[in-house]
């Protein structure tokens, strides 16, 4: 089911001129019995670095795929700097640069033979069929991009030599080159080590600084969504919650307290008394809500034998987020 | 970050995309040295033994060569046959989700299938001049004036092939649907086109089949001209040149249309 996110998520904080509006996004495959995104709606702001989060077959990348044009919504819009990207289609391509959750090189050409064939593509230079007689403009880009992702002279050899590391860097640098205003990257990490991670965490952070490149990432890894402004959490077509990391945190995520006494008749009354509804018949788990566990602790006098808190984890809510849709779905 | 584009926009930049998608294509053969030698194989096999087999076997009717006519149309079957075939990447390329990258690229869908039918094409080119090449080794006559206006006509079946190609892949889903429809779709044009057969004293079914058989016109359109810049070489009986060719254009322009509006439909309707 949709839950209502929090009055206290930021949503009223995005900017006035959204550069991606969604609004009641549905998707219905052909031959589906359920639609695949179902009434999708959010906005992002421009030079923001936004994450769509979810378990598997959530409707990540079916949104990103309408975003960026390659399908056709069922209903609803959705518009990229004021383009819609049905009726502007090839607009909106012009503004966006995306990394698909396969890598999407040709292996039979070099790596640079593919960023040429993506500038080209894009009506950013002519035609040439080496690159010695590409624009210098080009050539400088080409080779300004690659050292600074740390492929070096690699990017002229055969793509079918390259590592998953290294697939991922010629896709950033093929993304990137024309400039878009919005980068879309789907599952980008998946199959890459922690190193090559940390290069592609930092090369964006540049790109963002330097450009105001806004960023949508797809990722069922929340370690990974955790570095964003802002995330949206989705779940079987819908938005299950969004807002920055920390408020989803402090909203969705309880934190509570586990204590026990030798008394528990004692306890519990005690409990009772400070307007507390502790559940189970001992240990008690009390959520804390407004109140601090300590002043909750404070307050108790019966002799305690046991006392566990559990601060909560931005995953602990991820996973409650999912897991109250899935139940609700059930 | 403006002042770093170089303005390419519109028509020209449609031309550059074009080029830069045949461009791939004509890479993507030459590094793959398998299919070069591949598409040569089962040629070279039908004209250097099934031609002169028949020729051993049935002498020459009506003075016709047997080892030309087989290598005639085993020409113009194996190009149109190559450029139909070659469209079949449009589909490998969308497993391989490298068409993604084409897709939400700004160009336009009639400028992707022009510059995969032109880089086809300008794969079929080396294995023809192969063909030919072998041809002339085994003793089949090739006057310069004849292979000179071969040149155009191979252009002509190659576009042909492709236009008809895409058709068929527009309405397949898969590499595995399209590798286990092809045989059907070529197999009884290899008959019904005439390219080691004669067609024109057919029964009415067959007849009508043939006539409605799209390489029939290209393999004829090959023989008009290799017969025809041969004065007293003895001819098969053959269509009309310019029916051919008129053939070829209606129905090669409505193959490409219909093929492409499909072949974007079906992309972004899913």
């Amino acid at each position: 089911m949709a839950f209502d996110p929090p009055a206290t998520a930021p949503t009223t904080s995005t900017p006035s001129q959204p550069i991606i509006s969604v609004e009641g996004l549905v998707k219905r495959y052909r031959k589906a019995e359920r639609n695949a995104v179902d009434g999708i709606g959010f906005e992002v702001g421009a030079g923001e670095f936004f994450a769509l989060l979810g378990p598997n077959g959530a409707g990540k990348t079916t949104t990103l795929s309408i975003l960026t044009t390659t399908l056709a919504p069922t209903s609803g819009r959705a518009r990229i700097d004021g383009h819609d990207v049905v009726d502007a289609a090839a607009t909106v391509r012009r503004k966006v640069g995306i990394i698909f959750q396969k890598p999407s090189v040709d292996r039979n050409l070099t790596g640079e033979e593919n960023v040429r064939f993506h500038v080209i593509l894009y009506g950013l230079y002519r035609y040439a069929p080496a690159y010695g007689l590409m624009d210098r403009r080009y050539r400088q880009d080409v080779e300004t991009a690659s050292e600074l992702l740390g492929l070096g002279r690699d990017i002229f050899r055969p793509v079918r030599t390259y590592s998953g590391g290294m697939l991922r860097k010629l896709e950033i640098v093929r993304s990137l080159i024309h400039r878009p205003v919005v980068l879309f990257l789907d599952e980008p990490t998946t199959g890459l080590d922690a190193p090559s991670r940390r290069t592609l965490w930092d090369y964006l952070r540049v790109v963002r600084r330097e450009h105001g490149t806004t960023i949508v990432l797809t990722s069922h890894y929340l370690e990974e969504a955790e570095q964003a402004d802002r995330i949206c959490v989705i779940d079987a077509g819908r938005v299950v919650a969004i807002g920055t990391p920390s408020s989803l945190k402090a909203d969705l995520a309880r934190e509570w307290l586990v204590v026990d006494a030798d008394d528990r008749p004692r306890l519990r009354a005690e409990i009772d008394s400070l307007g507390l509804t502790p559940t189970g018949d001992g240990p008690f788990r009390i959520d804390v809500d407004t109140r601090s566990a300590h002043a909750i602790l404070r307050a108790i006098e019966t002799p305690l034998t046991l006392v566990r808190t559990h601060a909560p984890t931005l995953e602990d809510a991820y996973l409650e987020i999912v897991g109250r849709s899935e139940a609700g779905d059930g | 970050m403006a002042e770093r584009v170089v303005p390419v926009r519109g028509g020209p930049g449609a031309l550059h995309a074009v080029a830069a998608i045949a461009h791939r294509d004509f890479v993507k053969l030459l590094r793959d040295r398998l299919r070069l030698i591949s598409e040569l194989v089962f040629p070279v096999l039908l004209i250097g033994l099934l031609g002169p087999t028949l020729q051993a076997g049935f002498g020459s009717p009506s003075g016709v060569d047997l080892i030309t006519f087989v290598f005639t149309g085993v020409l113009a079957q194996t190009i149109w046959q190559s450029t139909a075939l070659g469209l079949i990447s449009l589909i490998a390329d969308r497993e391989e989700d490298f068409s993604q990258e084409i897709f939400v690229s700004p160009i336009s869908r009639y400028s992707i299938v022009a510059g995969k039918i032109i880089g086809e094409s300008l794969v079929a080119l080396p294995t023809g001049l192969g063909i030919v090449v072998v041809a002339i080794i085994i003793g089949v006559g090739m006057p310069p004036t004849t292979f000179l206006a071969l040149l155009p006509v191979v252009v002509v079946v190659a576009l042909y092939g492709g236009s008809f190609g895409l058709l068929i892949m527009s309405n397949i889903s898969s590499q595995r649907a399209a590798n286990q429809i092809f045989p059907f779709v070529m197999l009884p044009q290899f008959f019904l086109a005439g390219v080691f057969n004669p067609i024109h004293d057919l029964p009415p079914l067959l007849a009508l089949l043939s006539a409605l058989t799209p390489l029939r016109y290209a393999v004829e359109l090959m023989r008009n001209v290799y017969y025809g810049t041969q004065p007293g070489l003895p001819s098969p009986e053959m269509t009309p040149a310019p029916v051919n060719l008129l053939v070829i254009a209606v129905s090669g322009v409505a193959f490409a249309v219909l093929g492409t509006r499909q072949f974007v439909r079906t992309e972004r309707n899913r």
